[in-house]
């Protein structure tokens, strides 16, 4: 029987780990993800998981200690957040490029300076284009699941290739919630053991990570595309199986009451859930808004998104990160996303919740109407902030 | 004969080549023959984990590869938390059966740059957390991969790309790091130093520290003619000198305690091996005579050290 227990995310997030058995973790700890690599180090001590916890120096060699754990065959697990993800990124891309099926936890942490610990998705966001199979949690139960699912996703033969899980750090990572956690015996059905077909053995030499001269790049890379572009098939397979299993159904797009919306919201990780209370409200008065919130970030969810939004007139896009210059990253990608469609929404982006700061149901209130005016006025002032203090700044974009 | 053991001396090497020719190291490169003679020694039942620099470069270009070892290359600075990594991954997989039961010696492998600036705190972090490896560090005095750059075990007077000689410099001004002494203070049971012209102490010392429980660290200096601008026929002649000068002295440090491999009543003067070389070339008399006042004082404290293990 599975049971329902107070956890906090951090915590399940450790507990998938441990029910998937994993052999091997290197983390470095920093806030706000510590609870997990402790955890997973208390259980260790505790006997409670046969795994071997190595306790780096850094983030940048947790990152490298799981790739030579993942080379040899370990099922390796790591969790990271702000600074330890930019201080790991140039092994970050070496995980996915040696196709080792790392299975990384990010709780999202703001990027120096100032220096702040809270969260927001700029760490994320730098990763954007790293290679790895990328989902956000929305609540500790996702949290729970996503990782679990992650190995599967991750190993499967036919995929290779590593999973970043994010969880906005303290709203979610630190939050206490019900879980429910399934039988040994569910997780074992749903999670075969990780059989490496290429694992380092001296019984049968092999090469991993030879240099790419020019002639040969290029070819190893758009593999290495198509093999990622191929690996939805496979997503979509674990979480229709996790569905089946589990009774809990994730799709690449969620969606929140978006029959006949005409205004969409979109926002991605914890604060999707206090966007639902606004929507409520919003809805039984009558207004046609939807929430929608991108589950799967890498590969980019585009049939679904399209889908999804295709009715809409105004599709407001959340951003919890600037990209200097530009604007935010998720906006702009959807917007990419959608500029050969017909028809299509128009999309305003808002930036907000950085660094901590809470995006409350006021500030979701607010970021409606004015997207609505906004759209009204076309395509002059598509950027704006929400939340900060001072004169709201009205960019083209 | 492949893979036989025969008879040179009264030692055993074998004749399996585990780097296979083709490979795109320059003439007479010191580092080649180093890494020969080290896998010679370290037999097949090995996982070896390279750091970017020369000899990842010269051995890997895909889809070729000199490699007759498992052999994974990532990264430069990694190089040991990546052979962390396959120590523990390995050791947790044969506790829980999930692999079979085997002595499989991990093996790191870079150069001085990899080693004593870019990759030293990973190692330093390998070191403590006493993981069984040997790491061998395959010192050719620069950032030969990239151009002769100096890097920290440049030695003081040398000419490189990035510490030229120049109407106002000699070059390198600072000393070569002690790497080994970086590794003794971190109390593991076995350092070494070693160098290709002397291929039977060089073997030995790597079996012995591939036997090792525990962390093993051998800095194998490696005659680059390339970088040091030598003639190529005259590597295995440079590394004799370095020896026999005192500039890279022989010695291993077993559990602390320091023992001269090679211990020669009186050495060459520094300026036989300084003046073969043209990245010394510039070096005025009196240069040369500074760096025998140094050369000299650093031996003697090495013995000293040797007469204080032996005490
Ligand atoms: C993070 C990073 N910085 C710089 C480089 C460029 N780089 C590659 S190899 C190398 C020098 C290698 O020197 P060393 O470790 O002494 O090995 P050698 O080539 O001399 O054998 C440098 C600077 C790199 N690959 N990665
Ligand atoms: S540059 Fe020096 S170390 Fe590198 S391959 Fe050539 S001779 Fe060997
Ligand atoms: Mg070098």
């Amino acid at each position: 029987m599975s049971k329902r227990v107070a956890l906090e995310a951090s915590f399940a997030v450790a507990e998938a780990a441990r029910m998937a058995d994993v052999d091997v973790t290197a983390a470095y700890p920093i806030t706000p993800q510590t609870h997990i690599p402790e955890r997973l180090a208390e259980m260790v001590a505790d006997g409670e998981l046969d795994a071997a916890y190595i306790p780096v120096e850094s983030e940048h060699s947790a990152m490298s200690a799981c790739l030579g754990a993942a080379a040899v065959g370990a099922r390796t697990f790591t969790a990271t957040a702000g600074q330890g993800l930019e201080l790991m990124h140039e092994v970050v891309y070496v995980a996915s490029s040696m196709r080792y099926p790392i299975v990384m936890a990010v709780c999202n942490r703001a990027l120096s300076a100032p220096l702040s610990v809270w969260g927001d998705h700029s760490d994320a966001m730098a990763v954007r284009d790293t290679g790895w199979i990328q989902v956000f949690c929305q609540n500790n139960q996702e949290a729970f699941d996503l990782t679990l699912w992650a190995f599967r996703v991750g190993e499967d033969p036919k995929v290779l290739f590593p999973v970043m899980v994010h969880l906005d750090g303290f709203t979610l990572s630190h939050v206490t919630e019900p879980v429910i956690l399934p039988e040994q015996s569910e997780v074992d059905r749903f999670l075969p053991k990780f059989q490496y077909l290429f694992a380092l053995n001296p019984d049968k030499p092999m090469t991993h990570g030879a240099f790419g001269p020019p002639e040969i790049y290029s070819e190893a890379k758009i593999a290495q595309e198509v093999a990622f572009r191929k690996s939805k098939e496979i997503i979509l397979q674990g979480w229709n199986e996790f569905g089946n299993i589990f009774g809990r159904h994730y799709f690449p797009v969620e969606q929140y009451r978006t029959a006949g919306a005409k205004t969409l919201l979109l926002t991605m990780g914890s604060s999707t859930e206090t966007a639902k209370i606004v929507i409520d409200e919003r809805r039984d008065k009558g207004e046609a808004i939807g929430l929608i919130s991108l589950r799967l970030w890498r590969p980019f969810p585009f049939e679904e998104f399209r889908q999804i939004v295709k009715g809409a007139e105004t599709l407001i896009v959340l951003d919890r990160c600037i990209s200097s210059g530009m604007g935010g990253p998720v906006f702009s990608e959807v917007r990419s996303a959608l500029y050969n469609e017909v028809p299509k929404p128009k999309v305003v982006n808002i930036i907000g919740g950085l660094g901590g700061r809470d995006i409350s149901e006021n500030d979701f209130e607010y970021v409606i109407d004015r997207s609505r005016e906004i759209a009204k006025q076309g395509s002059e002032k598509m950027l704006e902030t929400v939340g900060v203090r001072g004169k709201m700044i009205g960019i083209r974009g | 004969m492949e893979g036989k053991t025969i008879k040179f001396g009264k030692n055993l090497v074998t004749t399996r080549e585990s780097l296979a020719p083709g490979h795109n190291f320059c003439a007479g490169c010191g580092e080649a023959l180093a890494l020969r003679l080290a896998l010679k020694a370290l037999g097949e039942n090995v996982i070896i984990a390279n750091a970017t620099g020369c000899i990842e470069i010269c051995t890997s270009p895909l889809p070729y590869t000199s490699w007759r070892l498992p052999w994974m290359h990532t990264l430069f600075e990694n190089t040991a938390a990546e052979i962390s990594g396959v120590e523990a991954g390995l050791n947790i997989l044969m506790k829980k059966g999930k692999i079979p039961q085997r002595d499989i010696k991990c093996i790191a492998i870079a150069g001085d740059g990899g080693t004593s600036d870019i990759g030293i705190q990973a190692l330093s972090g390998a070191f403590e957390r006493r993981h069984n490896f040997l790491y061998l560090c395959f010192d050719n005095e620069a950032y030969m991969n990239t151009g002769i750059q100096r890097s920290s075990a440049t030695p003081y007077g040398a000419s490189t790309t990035t510490a030229p000689a120049g109407k106002f410099s000699i070059g390198q001004i600072t000393e070569k790091k002690n790497m080994v002494a970086i590794a003794v203070a971190h109390d593991i049971p076995y350092a070494a130093t070693a160098c290709h012209s002397y291929p039977f102490d060089l073997m030995n010392k790597v079996k012995k520290g591939a036997g090792i429980k525990g962390p093993a660290y051998i800095h194998i200096l490696s005659c680059c003619p390339t970088g040091w601008r030598y003639p190529s026929n005259l590597t295995i002649e440079v590394g004799r000198l370095a020896v026999e000068t005192g500039i890279f002295p022989l010695y291993e440090v077993d559990d602390g305690q320091y023992k001269l491999s090679i211990a020669r009543p009186k050495l060459k003067p520094v300026e036989e091996y300084l003046k073969l070389q043209g990245r010394f070339r510039h070096l005025s008399d009196e240069e040369i005579k500074k760096i025998q006042g140094k050369t000299d004082r650093k031996y003697a404290k090495l013995r000293a050290k040797v007469a204080a293990s032996a005490a």
